[in-house]
């Protein structure tokens, strides 16, 4: 009878459970979102600022247990989501300036004074669309309006030029 | 036949050796493996090939390159590593993303004598993760295991915390995996044999790891000559 008792006590039903796979299986996703947030990053990269950054599971390199690496996964996911967001969001306000400068330009008057940058549309590099009065003052009264799409960046010897004159007016000042 | 034996039958002397991982540490990341080469060397400031190299390399990486690395399957399987065993891959950088990091912060891959100027062009031109020890105070081969209660790394206050990913010889941890180097296994002017070991992790070619090895080894070898 005390056999019996024993061999029927839940202890005899205790099962070893291997996490080994479920490590396995998390690693692999952890590594699927971090292809993710890496194609996310270069691709916000210069456009929106992206909070990408994972802070490390342990101080030392080591085995992570299953907590460590779910939640790992959980902040990669989070991460990749916000991004996700960031990045739908920036395309949202991208979108609407580009037909921002299309409406301009079919209508400058009524666009007055309005500038969109390169940067507004994510176009790489410097330059502007700005509605504009033809002939200033003059055109302001007559209602000639038009877009000036500016030539660029500043090439580097005209920076150089200002430069140098900021440095001789130092020096005549100092002097 | 071992890759090590198949290397040296076409000709590349010398051949790198396959350190061991340890059985559960293998089981859970597969794709781990350390080779390693040994050659005699006399550290110092680089010769004008290399320096030129080094140049070479400067002028062909540029920032664009530099973000959009973490793409790339190699420095990308690096990163992933990183994460599996805990780092920040932003913090601790991995090898590659180091280099980029300065060359873009520098302008430049400086130059900072052989071995460290071969295990850079190395490191850009191939993304394995490289790292040179004093052959001489190595006992035995290189293997990955972690660390056993008690063992400490030398140089290093206190003992390691059970469990801690190593690169270790036949005595105990030289130094921590993709971490510091242990006190006296640093390559140090008077170091009179190199040895340089790759990290490969799963989505590193062997024939990548094979490269790095090679180039590294040939660059110190254009440094003695």
């Amino acid at each position: 009878m005390p056999d019996l008792l024993a061999r029927d006590s839940p202890i005899g039903l205790r099962v070893e459970v291997d996490e080994r796979l479920a490590r396995v299986e998390l690693r692999r996703q952890v590594g699927h979102l971090e292809r993710e947030l890496a194609t996310l990053f270069t691709e916000a990269f210069g456009r929106v600022e992206l909070d990408y950054r994972v802070a490390a599971m342990a101080a030392e390199p080591r085995i992570l247990d299953l907590g460590d690496l779910e939640r790992l996964r959980d902040e990669l996911a989070e991460r990749v989501a916000d991004a996700r967001l960031s990045l739908r969001e920036r395309a949202r306000f991208e979108t609407a300036n580009r037909e921002l400068v299309r409406r301009m330009l079919a209508s400058p008057a009524d666009f007055k004074w309005v500038q969109v940058s390169r940067d507004d549309l994510g176009l790489p590099g410097c330059g502007h669309w700005h509605s504009r009065p033809r002939l200033g003052p003059i055109g302001m009264l007559m209602g000639w309006w038009r877009v000036k799409i500016s030539s660029g960046c500043p090439l580097a010897g005209r920076l150089a030029a200002v430069e140098q004159e900021a440095k001789a007016s130092q020096a005549s000042g100092a002097g | 036949m071992s890759r090590g034996a198949a290397e040296s039958k076409i000709g590349w002397e010398p051949a790198p050796e396959q350190g061991w991982v340890a059985p559960h540490i293998a089981a859970e990341f597969p794709g781990l493996g350390i080779a390693w080469v040994e050659l005699d060397a006399h550290p110092g400031r680089s010769p004008e090939p290399v320096r030129r190299r080094l140049r070479d390399l400067s002028d062909r990486f540029y920032g664009a390159q530099a973000i959009h690395m973490r793409e790339r399957p190699i420095p990308w399987a690096y990163r992933v590593f990183y994460r599996q065993i805990g780092l920040d891959p932003d913090r601790n950088r991995t090898p590659i993303e180091q280099l980029a990091f300065d060359r873009i912060r520098e302008g430049e891959f400086k130059s900072h004598g052989l071995p460290a100027d071969a295990l850079t062009v190395a490191i850009v031109e191939t993304g394995v993760a490289l790292r040179a020890f004093d052959a001489d105070r190595l006992e035995g081969g290189l293997c990955i295991r972690d660390s056993a209660p008690g063992e400490s790394l030398p140089g290093r206050a206190g003992e390691l915390a059970q469990g801690t990913l190593t690169v270790a010889d036949g005595q105990g941890p030289v130094a921590l995996l993709f971490g510091v180097t242990g006190k006296g296994y640093e390559v140090e002017p008077e170091s009179r044999r190199l040895a340089i070991a790759a990290v490969q992790v799963k989505g590193v070619p062997h024939i990548a790891v094979d490269e790095a090895l090679w180039m590294a080894t040939t660059t110190v070898e254009t440094g003695r000559s």
